[in-house]
C-alpha cells in the first residue's frame, strides 16, 4: 500500500517537473500580442458600453466615443483599418480580469492610472498616457437643497463597486469625519436606477461620467453637479505589463495624436500634410512624425505611415475631445485640463525623434 | 494453471483504480503546475499577507463593527456575517412559507389550491436575478418616503427602510425599535419566495409518497383535518422530504452571493471590492470558494443528521 502511494507521489512530481521544464521560450524581442493581433485581423478591445461621450452604442449597432476613438486608432495603426475591432462591454470588476487573461487586447474604458494598478505586485497592468483628465464629483436632485459635500453627512451615496470612486469617497468621508452609507452596486446602470429611484441622497463618480450619465435621464435639469472635487482621476487606457512592444506601440499612437494637434495636423488636412512633406525635404520634423523619412513605425513594429492612418481614421487629439466630449457633443465639456499644453493644459507628448 | 494478469479478478479493479487515480493525480498536478508557473511569470505568487492591510472602504450595513481603518480579513468576515445573516434568516422562511404552499397543494379548498400550484409555477419559471432586480427596483424602491410611507400595525414600510416596532416620524425622518435596509429586505424576500416555491414542490412530493389509505385511516378514526396531516401525514412524507430539502437549503446558501444585485453587501459583495483593490484574485477567489463550500457542507451536515432522526427507526 505504501509503496504504491510513493509511486503516485513520484509520478505526480515527475509530470509537475515536466510542466516546469516546458516554461517559456519568449526572450527575443517580439511582441506576441502585435502578432496576434495581426493575425487575427482584428483589435479586441474592452470598453464600458454605456457611456455616453466616451463609449456608446449607436441605433446602428456602431460604437462611439472618446474611448472608442483610442481603440480605432490603434487599430488603424497597426491593422491599417479603423473598423477592424471587436468591442467588448466590461463593467469595473471584470475590466483587469479581462485585460490580464487576454481576453481583451486593449482596456479604453475610463480607468484611472493609479500606482497599485500600475505595480506588478498590484494589477500589473502597462499605462498609455492620459487621455482625459478628470476628478470625481458628487450629483444630487435639484430639489434636495444640498449644496457641499457636507451636506450629505449620514446619507446614502450610491457608488459602483470596484472603482478608485469607492475609495475615494471612503477616505474623503474619513478626512471629514462625516458618517454615510455606501450603497454598491455591480453595474453603472443599477447605480443609477438606485439613485434616481431615490434610494441616494447622491450618487458619485467621474465628474465627466456624472456628465455623460445625466444626458440620458428623464430630466436632465432635475439634477445639479456639486462643487466639490475629491480626487484627481486622470482616465488611461492599458495593456498587460508582460508586452512592451504591444504597449509602446499603444502609448505611440495615442502620442501621435496628441502631437498632431500641436503641429495643426487634423483628419481633413493630413493628406495636404503629406505631400508637402513629401515636397519639401527641408521640413524633417514633419516629414519623421508623417513616415517620410525615418523608421519610427519599423521601431514600434507597426507601418511607416501609422500616424496618417491614425489620424485619417479619427482626427488629432482636439478633435476627438471636441465631437465626443467637448462642444460637438450633448456633454459640451470644457477642455479644462484637457488643452495642449500650448494653451495651458496638460497635454504633453513626448518628442518624436 | 495460473490465469494471466488480464483475467485477474482480484488484480484487475486494482489497475483500474490506480489508472483512474493516476489521471485525477496528473490533471490536478497540471492544473496547479500551470497556475504556479503563470502567477511566478506574472509576479503574483500566492501570498496571504495583503489580508492584514487596512482595507480603506465601507460597508453598508454590518453586524460585526467595521470601519475602513480595519484590515481586509475584517471586511471580509463582516461579509461573511452578512451572508450569514441572510441566510438563516432565508431558511427559516422559505420552509415556512414553503410548507405553508406546499401542503396548501392538498387544500379541500379549490381557491387555495390553485392559489398555490399558481404560485410554484409563476416563481420557479423565473430567474432569481431578475426576481431580486424586481423586488428592489420595482417594489422596494417605489415606496414613498416621509409622511406619504405605508403604515400599518407596529410596521412602517418606507423608500429609507423599513421600521419595526414602535414607529415615530421626527422631522420627516421614520424612527423605529428596528430598522431594515431594503437591500437586505429585497434580497431576503427575494431568497424566500424564491426557495418557498421549490421546497413547496418538495413537500408535495413528500406529501403525495403518503399511500391515500393512511389519509383514509385518519379520517376513519376520527382525526380533524389539521390532526390528520400533523400527525400522520407530515411524520411520514418529512422521510421523503428532508434529503431532497438538503439541496434546495444548499441552493439558497449558494443563491445568496446574488446579493450584489440589489446593492446589499454580502461576502461575494465584500469580496468583490477586494478582489479589486488588491488585484489578488487567485486568493479571493479561493476564499470565497472555501467559505461557500464550509457553509453548504454544515448545511449539509446537519441536514444529514436531521435526516436520521425522521428515518424509521429499526429495532
Amino acid at each position: 500500500m505504501a509503496r504504491r502511494q510513493r509511486l503516485l507521489i513520484t509520478l505526480a512530481g515527475l509530470c509537475g517537473l515536466a510542466l516546469v521544464g516546458c516554461a517559456n521560450d519568449e526572450g527575443t524581442l517580439q511582441s506576441q500580442k502585435l502578432a496576434l493581433i495581426k493575425g487575427r485581423g482584428e483589435l479586441i478591445c474592452g470598453v464600458q458600453g454605456t457611456l455616453p461621450g466616451f463609449s456608446s452604442v449607436e441605433r446602428d449597432g456602431s460604437y462611439v466615443g472618446l474611448d472608442v476613438d483610442i481603440c480605432r486608432a490603434a487599430a488603424a495603426a497597426v491593422l491599417g483599418d479603423p473598423d477592424k475591432v471587436q468591442y467588448r462591454d466590461l463593467n469595473p470588476s471584470e475590466r483587469f480580469a479581462a485585460l490580464a487573461s487576454g481576453e481583451v487586447d486593449l482596456l479604453s474604458r475610463n480607468t484611472t492610472y493609479t500606482l497599485s494598478r500600475d505595480a506588478a505586485g498590484g494589477n500589473g497592468l502597462s499605462f498609455a498616457p492620459v487621455v482625459f483628465y478628470d476628478g470625481q464629483g458628487l450629483m444630487v436632485p435639484k430639489a434636495s437643497g444640498i449644496t457641499g459635500i457636507k451636506g450629505l453627512s449620514g446619507k446614502p451615496i450610491c457608488v459602483e463597486t470596484g472603482t478608485t470612486s469607492e475609495l475615494n469617497l471612503a477616505d474623503r468621508m474619513r478626512e471629514l469625519k462625516q458618517a454615510y452609507t455606501p450603497l454598491k452596486f455591480q453595474t453603472s446602470d443599477q447605480t443609477y436606477a438606485a439613485y434616481l429611484q431615490g434610494r441616494c441622497a447622491a450618487v458619485t463618480t467621474d465628474r465627466s461620467q456624472l456628465a455623460a450619465k445625466r444626458t440620458g435621464f428623464p430630466n436632465p435639469d432635475a439634477h445639479t453637479l456639486l462643487p466639490d472635487v475629491i480626487s484627481k482621476e486622470p482616465l488611461a487606457p492599458a495593456t498587460v505589463n508582460g508586452d512592451p512592444l504591444w504597449s509602446d506601440a499603444v502609448r505611440w499612437t495615442i502620442y501621435a495624436l496628441m502631437q498632431a494637434e500641436e503641429l495643426g495636423i487634423t483628419q481633413a488636412n493630413v493628406e495636404a500634410k503629406v505631400a508637402e512633406a513629401k515636397a519639401n525635404p527641408n521640413l524633417a520634423d514633419l516629414r519623421r512624425f508623417l513616415g517620410v523619412e525615418g523608421d519610427f513605425g519599423k521601431q514600434l513594429g507597426l507601418s511607416p505611415d501609422f500616424v496618417v492612418k491614425a489620424l485619417k481614421a479619427v482626427g488629432n487629439y482636439g478633435e476627438i475631445f471636441e465631437r465626443n466630449v467637448g462642444s460637438g457633443s450633448l456633454l459640451r465639456l470644457e477642455r479644462g485640463l484637457n488643452r495642449s499644453w500650448k494653451s495651458g493644459g496638460l497635454i504633453y507628448a513626448p518628442p518624436f525623434r | 494453471m495460473q490465469t494471466p494478469w488480464w483475467r485477474n479478478r482480484r488484480l484487475l479493479p486494482l489497475l483500474v483504480q490506480a489508472a483512474v487515480g493516476l489521471m485525477v493525480l496528473v490533471t490536478i498536478a497540471f492544473l496547479l503546475g500551470n497556475l504556479v508557473r503563470n502567477l511566478s511569470a506574472a509576479g503574483l505568487l500566492l501570498s496571504w499577507r495583503w489580508l492584514n492591510l487596512p482595507a480603506g472602504f465601507d460597508i453598508s450595513e454590518t453586524l460585526l463593527p467595521f470601519n475602513a481603518e480595519l484590515p481586509y480579513w475584517r471586511a471580509l468576515l463582516a461579509g461573511l456575517v452578512n451572508t450569514v445573516r441572510v441566510v438563516l434568516i432565508g431558511l427559516v422562511g422559505a420552509t415556512l412559507l414553503g410548507t405553508l404552499a406546499g401542503t396548501a397543494a392538498f387544500s379541500s379548498n379549490g381557491l387555495l389550491r390553485r392559489l398555490s400550484r399558481t404560485y410554484v409555477e409563476l416563481v420557479r419559471n423565473v430567474p432569481l436575478l431578475l426576481q431580486l432586480l424586481f423586488w428592489y427596483f420595482v417594489v422596494f424602491l417605489s415606496l414613498p418616503n416621509g409622511p406619504a410611507a405605508i403604515q400599518l400595525p407596529w410596521v412602517v414600510l418606507a423608500k429609507s427602510g423599513l421600521y419595526l416596532g414602535s414607529t415615530q416620524l421626527i422631522d420627516g425622518v421614520w424612527q423605529g425599535s428596528l430598522r431594515i435596509t431594503l437591500e437586505f429586505a429585497a434580497l431576503l424576500t427575494g431568497l424566500i419566495i424564491h426557495s418557498g416555491a421549490f421546497i413547496a414542490e418538495v413537500v408535495r412530493g413528500g406529501v403525495t409518497a403518503v399511500p391515500a389509505g393512511q389519509w383514509e385511516a385518519a379520517r376513519s378514526l376520527g382525526l380533524s383535518a389539521g390532526q390528520t396531516l400533523s400527525r400522520v401525514v407530515l411524520p411520514q412524507a418529512l422521510r421523503v422530504i428532508v434529503p431532497a430539502l438538503n439541496s434546495q437549503y444548499i441552493s439558497l446558501a449558494k443563491n445568496s452571493s446574488l446579493a450584489v444585485a440589489c446593492g446589499y453587501s454580502d461576502l461575494y459583495s465584500v469580496a468583490e471590492t477586494t478582489l479589486n483593490q488588491t488585484g489578488r484574485a487567485v486568493e479571493v477567489v479561493l476564499i470565497l470558494l472555501g467559505t461557500y463550500l464550509a457553509m453548504d457542507l454544515v448545511i449539509s451536515l446537519l441536514m444529514n443528521r436531521l435526516n436520521q432522526l425522521v428515518q424509521i427507526q429499526e429495532r
